[in-house]
């Protein structure tokens, strides 16, 4: 009988469904989760890790399927729930009180007969932290943490009690390499005391050294379930990004070679800035160009400095030198954000609804957001009859289906909203145009409509940047591709000499120059 | 149990939108007149005395509009502050120093016949309200302070300036030491429009600051800068708005506004500065923004209803006996209903499980 209850794993999903307006983040997955086992849900951002791992510590509920605790159905309602059978969890995104010590913010999670005791609770994380090498001082107030420690002073919370499984979202994403390494020696003592782990990655060396089972997920579903150590990292990256069909390329669009003797439109020269967010990316030695004609892409996993770097080009942040950007023959390092889009600049930027769009304005003042350069004022009045036909222009050129040009922006759905936006900056005649995801949650006829705009723009000789972390469609639309990685850019590759499986390692880090 | 919550509603009906206002003056009325009987009146007469006989003689609607001036004029200053986001509560001291700023000049060149000396004053009055506003900018814009605290305070500051300045050198030496500047000259005051009555320029002033603010708002970019950071700063940043010139800006047009009220009310009804020269405008023209959705023109008519409030109260005073705080009852009443009505046209209640 004994032997039987090993077999048994500690933590079983069976048929796990969970639904967004739109796709299914988690389609029909299975997982399974032994005792003392270092488990990794591998796969690219968006692939549904976050989502399964919020499931099982009951933060999200699931359409459909069932999920086994030990053998025994249940149903994880709440987090309460979940920390009351064993299981912990550590998120992205870390949930301290800045201005309490380390010891108050973990009695915070004790239940109510220990919590008073502070100096019980000080002598456990002293021991806690010798047991599994977290250094830790429990008296230091949080704020005065690096991020590694306060993800420390997490594991510490989640180890206070009794757990069975530790949940680790991304756990490495803000960690250096030496911090990495010494997460996975505590880890692994962790698990070797008989506490199973889940951790989420994107990064296939380190899931590659830590673990024996991985759970390989894309676009919600499971794609492979394998010994990571058993693979290679190119088999790895395979599986996570998907098969590699041929050289990508533009099959559906048409190819188009960029005269290269076409003048250069617009480019970075050695750019570097300190980021001023303690969470966020500094862009080191930045390096890029476009030419006319061309469109130019910026591959990449999410947090690698894309937001810092598209901040700096729209003109959002100003550069510390004038040179480092040039738009053509201009230095517009120092201008702001209205001097640029005069001097031809458009940008599209990721977040559509409270950014591109004011949702609660009408399209024609949705229009006149990035439109003011385009004649429609005078003396600072705003000319009401050419921004009624500029906007008019705008939705007939771009299919952009409305009840009214006075009917609120946030009336359109997301396909037409992407085409309004993007019909917005194109008729601006820009001669750079940046857009950061620009088919991110659009549906496939508009997202055709956006892409066949931007390569008309590139026929007509404009040059266009593209950032995406939709690999798919950078290697559908663009000409050169790059990889951003941790604030640093890869060499441009042109896109016939490109195989998905050297962009894939490079988003993950591995040999990247 | 009864365990209700709110949800939003995807479309607010547009007739409610018309008629939560009106519903609002009728409830105001209904608890109005249980308010009449539990302080022992005759609820009809009150009502009466209230809201009837102000509008009834020539001098009363003239009352109204004496009252209802400096309101509009603090009130569409402050639609604009509002529309950004900007919570200037200062207005009451914005208007204080306004006055003090107008009365100094008015007394300086109080031996100049001639009316650029109304003139003067009146910009003086624009300044001292844009200076004392330009305060909660600073602290906002440079130091990321709350400008709802800051302004709120600095309103008791000038309260206390204004205090010191009739006591000290503002006083007038042949006053028998009352604390009050000596009576504006001719040429220092607002001239009346009708004769017999109070009516003076301010009316003008506000109905012609109303309708401008109303076309900055409606056709000028910066009106268009302005509702776009209140709506969405994240796109105001995209867009290359700065909100920091906003803020500014927005800031300097409410104060100066409400200097200018200020300065009026000294030039025109009082005729000096006092230690008390304001029932509280600066005060009753948030509430009149809000029941004026924030649109310039919709002000007018909600401040007007302010300002009926005003005179009516002076009425019960005199006739029935009531105190005068009645007027600011009124006013928190209007608005509470008017507030409660828009929370059931934006939202529905609904039975949670």
């Amino acid at each position: 009988m004994q032997g039987l209850n090993e077999l048994i794993p500690r933590l079983q999903v069976r048929n796990i469904t969970k639904y967004y307006s739109g796709f299914f983040a988690n389609n029909q997955v299975n997982l399974a989760i032994q005792a003392g086992e270092i488990h990794a849900l591998l796969g690219e951002n968006g692939a549904g890790k976050s989502t399964l791992m919020k499931i099982i510590y009951g933060v999200v509920r699931p359409e459909s399927g069932e999920i086994f605790w030990e053998g025994k159905r249940v149903d994880i309602t709440n987090p309460a729930k979940a920390r009351s059978l064993g299981i912990g969890m550590v998120f992205q995104h870390f949930c301290l009180f800045e201005t309490l010590t380390v010891t108050e913010n973990i009695a915070l999670a004790l239940p109510a007969s220990e919590q008073w005791n502070l100096g019980q609770v000080n002598r456990k994380i002293r021991v806690l932290s010798q047991e599994y090498a977290l250094d830790i001082n429990p008296d230091s107030p949080v704020y005065t943490l690096s991020v590694g420690e306060k993800q420390r002073v997490e594991i510490i919370r989640c180890l206070c009690v009794a757990t069975k499984l530790l949940i680790l979202d991304e756990p490495t994403a803000v960690l250096t390499p030496q911090e990495t390494e010494k997460l996975f020696l505590t880890l692994q003592q962790i698990a070797a005391g008989g506490c199973s782990i889940l951790f989420s990655s994107h990064k296939l060396q380190e899931v590659r050294s830590l673990c024996t089972h991985a759970t390989i997920l894309r676009n919600g579903e499971v794609i492979a379930e394998c010994n990571p150590q058993a693979e290679t990292i190119d088999s790895l990256a395979r599986m996570m990004i998907g098969e590699d069909e041929g050289h990508g390329g533009q099959g559906e669009y048409g190819k188009y070679h960029t005269p290269p003797t076409s003048p250069i439109c617009f480019q970075v020269r050695d750019l570097c800035l300190e980021s001023k967010h303690p969470l966020g990316i500094s862009l080191q030695h930045i390096n890029l160009e476009v030419r006319s004609g061309e469109i130019v892409g910026i591959a990449g996993v999410a947090g690698n400095g894309q937001r810092e770097l598209l901040a700096v080009l729209s003109g959002e942040v100003i550069c510390p030198k004038a040179d480092m950007i040039m738009l053509g023959e201009i230095p517009i390092g120092d201008c702001d954000v209205p001097q640029r889009r005069r001097l031809g600049l458009a940008y599209i930027p990721e977040e559509r609804l409270g950014v591109a769009i004011v949702p609660n304005m009408n399209l024609l003042e949705n229009a006149l957001l990035t439109g003011y350069s385009q004649g429609l004022l005078r003396n600072g009045m705003i000319r009401q009859r050419k921004l009624k036909a500029w906007t008019r222009r705008i939705c007939d050129a771009f299919n952009v289906k409305q009840v009214g040009l006075n009917s609120l922006a946030a009336n359109l759905s997301g396909g037409n909203l992407q085409k309004f936006i993007v019909g917005r900056e194109i008729q601006q005649n820009p001669t750079i145009l940046i857009a950061a995801h620009p088919s991110w949650g659009v549906d496939v006829n508009a997202t055709v409509t956006i892409h066949q705009a931007f390569m008309e723009m590139r026929n007509m000789g404009a040059g266009v940047l593209v950032v995406s972390e939709d690999l798919d469609e950078l290697l559908t639309l663009c000409d050169r591709i790059g990889v951003i990685y941790k604030g640093q850019l890869s060499p441009f590759i042109p896109i016939a000499d490109i195989s998905r499986e050297k962009i894939g390692r490079w988003m993950g880090g591995v040999s990247f120059v | 149990m009864f365990d209700f919550k709110l949800e939003p509603r995807e479309q607010p009906a547009k007739i409610w939108l018309i008629l939560s206002p009106l519903l609002a003056l009728l409830g105001t009325v209904i608890v109005g007149l249980f308010l009449f009987r539990f302080l022992g009146k005759s609820p009809i007469t009150a009502f009466t005395t209230l809201f009837i006989t102000p509008l009834s003689s020539l001098y009363g609607i003239t009352e109204i509009a004496v009252k209802a001036a400096p309101i509009i004029l603090i009130a569409v200053g402050l639609a604009v502050c509002f529309q950004a986001q900007v919570w200037n509560i200062g207005a009451e001291g914005q208007f204080t120093l306004g006055a003090i700023f107008a009365s100094t000049v008015a007394l300086v060149f109080a031996n100049i016949d001639n009316y650029i000396v109304l003139l003067l004053s009146l910009l003086a009055g624009i300044l001292g309200g844009a200076t004392w506003a330009s305060i909660p900018a600073v602290l906002k814009v440079n130091f990321h302070t709350n400008e709802i605290l800051t302004s709120l305070m600095l309103n008791y500051v000038a309260v206390s300036l204004l205090n010191y300045l009739v006591r000290g050198i503002l006083q007038d030496p042949q006053g028998y030491n009352f604390p009050e500047s000596a009576p504006f000259s001719e040429f220092a005051s607002l001239p009346s429009l009708i004769t017999g009555t109070r009516l003076h320029l301010g009316v003008i002033f506000a109905l012609i600051a109303a309708i401008l603010i109303w076309g900055m708002l409606q056709q000028t970019f910066f009106g268009f800068s302005v509702k776009v950071i209140g709506a969405s700063p994240n796109a105001a940043n995209y867009a290359g708005i700065k909100s920091d010139r906003i803020i500014w800006l927005s800031l300097l047009i409410s104060g100066g506004l409400a200097g200018l009220a200020g300065a009026c009310e000294v030039l025109g009804p009082i005729g000096q500065l006092r230690p008390f020269i304001s029932p509280g405008y600066g005060y009753a023209a948030i509430l009149a923004a809000f029941v004026g959705r924030l649109h310039p023109l919709a002000i007018i008519l909600s401040s007007l209803l302010m300002a009926l409030f005003y005179v009516g109260s002076e009425l019960l005073q005199i006739k029935l006996g009531l105190p005068l705080a009645l007027a600011g009852v009124f006013q928190g009443i209007v608005f509470f209903f008017l507030l409660a009505g828009d929370l059931l046209v934006y939202k529905r209640i609904v039975k949670s499980q």
